[in-house]
């Protein structure tokens, strides 16, 4: 394991917020692992503990064979880490914060220059430029080369897609796939249901909580009852309408379509329940089973 | 929604020396409607927005935003408005009661009806515990939801949303989706930014901006029908590909 986590916690505010609450995982080498969950799940605090940026409360925690609290100089040497928020310098240019992060590692450019040849030649045009004067997508692209130009054991990246577009965000997770193909192991975080499954295993956290770990596939599985996707053509009145419906289990959007499923015992009342909707006056009702996505299984384990 | 218009644009357009950062937006939005605002990084979303809200003046073309002219009258504009982001919205080190307080007084509210729709606000979203308490204590979730509230307090005709929901579970962001449905029912117009492709589906029209121009207006239904897309995420695909701009 290149990253083992046992029980960790990290508490607040004297030990009011419970961020990270006993959390165990294991990340195996060149596996690309994601930590999913929304703001407040605990994803910053777990990255900054293995990081040795932050100690842990309790737990303890190994990155590469190596304790985050004893061997942290060693570790400090062996990870690459992009932080949720942009931190390299501003004020010097593309070409300078990734010469100094070299430096800083006691290495060169072109030494490792073979790693970061395919996401460096995109802003390549731009190397005389400040970082502070750089667009979203190219400080994010300059911010993962700082992090891998010492080519690190594990790469960390907090949220890297957070508030990117989805053009930039595929590009980025095509990037992360190369990258693991050259061996490296990768944790990353997004609030970005949608972007679990493009990593092999996955833990779903929540208040610090991790609720289900395993691969996408795998979590899909587990969902519990066969879930139903409605619509009809006034959708805001029809979930007020579904929510009346006593032999529904649950019932939420999900884009084009609700997403419903029965109570114990109820399924096979689809046809029921479009009568039922046809009653309450609405058109073009059509219900059909689909697969569940890993938001459907987010949403079903927190309640 | 009616057929009241009140969002109107004719070809307005900002400039920063040679950078057609927006170029001639054309468009309409009516009364109660929820008005999908979409873009990739850099299409031109932030500063079409500020001149929406009477926070930039435009480099040509007109628009009128709740009856109000973009050039003139832009005072009249803020006051008709409410407005909301996940950067910025509420002050963390007021609390609850004092943010609401202090949101009704900005827009000029009377004391005695804060101190009332104060008391109904906080019923509503379940916040009577908390109501003395800093809102930098809140999860993000109640955050944005009281948030909302606040932006609309003052009984706003417009309500601009940049990102509300970003990196909110995805039971709030489906429970903030709620009440965005509830303040259109009442008369509001929403217009709202997001990334996330499935909040796409929720707006009455979506509009997709590429380069700093208008690319598509439609109900997303016709967007897909248009793009021959399974999803909104296909559309947003096939137009913000042959984007050339990067910069944000």
């Amino acid at each position: 394991m290149d990253v083992a986590i046992h029980n960790l916690v990290k508490t607040y505010n004297k030990g009011e917020v419970n961020a990270v609450d006993n959390v165990s995982l294991g990340v195996a080498k060149a596996e690309l692992f994601g930590l999913i969950g929304p703001d407040g799940a605990g994803k910053t605090s777990i990255f900054r503990i293995l990081t040795t940026l932050l100690l842990p409360d309790g737990g303890t925690a190994t990155v590469n064979g190596k304790d985050v609290v004893k061997d942290y100089k060693l570790i400090r040497r062996e990870v690459g880490y992009m932080p949720g928020r942009f931190s390299l310098y501003q004020d010097l240019t593309v070409e300078e914060n990734l010469g100094f992060f070299a430096n800083l590692f006691g290495t060169t450019i072109q030494k490792n220059y073979d790693l970061i040849k395919d996401i460096y030649v995109q802003i390549e045009p731009f190397k005389t430029r400040r970082a502070g004067k750089l667009s979203g997508g190219m400080k994010q692209k300059l911010a993962l080369c700082c992090a891998l130009i010492h080519r690190p054991v594990v790469l960390f990246l907090d949220e890297p897609t957070t508030g990117v577009d989805t053009v930039s965000r595929k590009e980025f997770w095509e990037m992360l796939k190369r990258l693991k193909a050259q061996g490296i192991t990768i944790l990353v975080s997004t609030p970005y249901m949608d972007e679990a499954n493009l990593c092999e295993r996955i833990a779903l956290m929540q208040n610090g909580k991790i609720m289900s770990v395993d691969t996408p596939p795998k979590i899909i599985q587990k969902f519990p009852t066969a879930l139903y996707a409605i619509k009809a053509s006034a959708m805001g009145r029809l979930l007020v309408d579904l929510r009346q419906v006593d032999f529904l289990a649950s019932c939420y959007a999900f884009g084009e379509y609700h997403h419903i499923t029965f109570k114990p015992g109820k399924e096979g009342e689809q046809q029921t329940l479009v009568q039922l909707m046809n009653a309450k006056g609405h058109d073009d009702v059509e219900i059909k089973r689909i697969e569940p996505t890993i938001e459907d299984c987010f949403i079903k384990l927190m309640n | 929604m009616s057929d009241e218009v009140v969002i109107k644009t004719e070809k307005l357009t900002k400039k920063f020396g040679d950078f057609v950062a927006a170029n001639e937006l054309t468009f309409e939005v009516h009364r109660g409607e929820i008005f999908g605002f979409l873009g990739a990084n850099g299409a031109g979303k932030t500063t079409a927005m500020r001149m929406l809200c009477g926070l930039s003046i435009p480099s040509s073309g007109s628009a009128k935003i709740a009856g109000f002219d973009v050039y003139k009258q832009r005072d009249q504009i803020k006051k008709n408005i409410g407005y909301m982001s996940q950067k910025f919205s509420l002050y963390e080190d007021l609390t609850v009661l004092e943010n609401i307080s202090f949101f009704g007084g900005i827009y000029g509210l009377p004391d005695k009806r804060v101190r009332e729709q104060a008391r109904t606000l906080i019923n509503e979203l379940g916040l009577g515990k908390e109501a003395d308490k800093l809102v930098g204590s809140l999860p993000l979730g109640w955050k944005q939801k009281l948030a909302f509230s606040v932006a609309i307090f003052h009984g706003p005709k417009i309500v601009f949303l940049d990102e509300p929901t970003g990196g909110v579970d995805p039971v709030t962001r489906r429970q903030f989706w709620d009440m965005i449905y509830d303040a259109a029912s009442t008369g509001i117009t929403v217009f709202v930014t997001t990334h996330y492709m499935d909040e796409a589906e929720y707006c009455n029209r979506i509009s997709m901006m590429v380069d700093g121009v208008m690319k598509a207006l439609d109900t997303p239904a016709n967007l897909k029908k248009q793009y021959k897309a399974q999803s909104m995420d296909e559309v947003f695909f096939e137009l913000a590909r042959g984007a050339k701009r990067k910069a944000d």
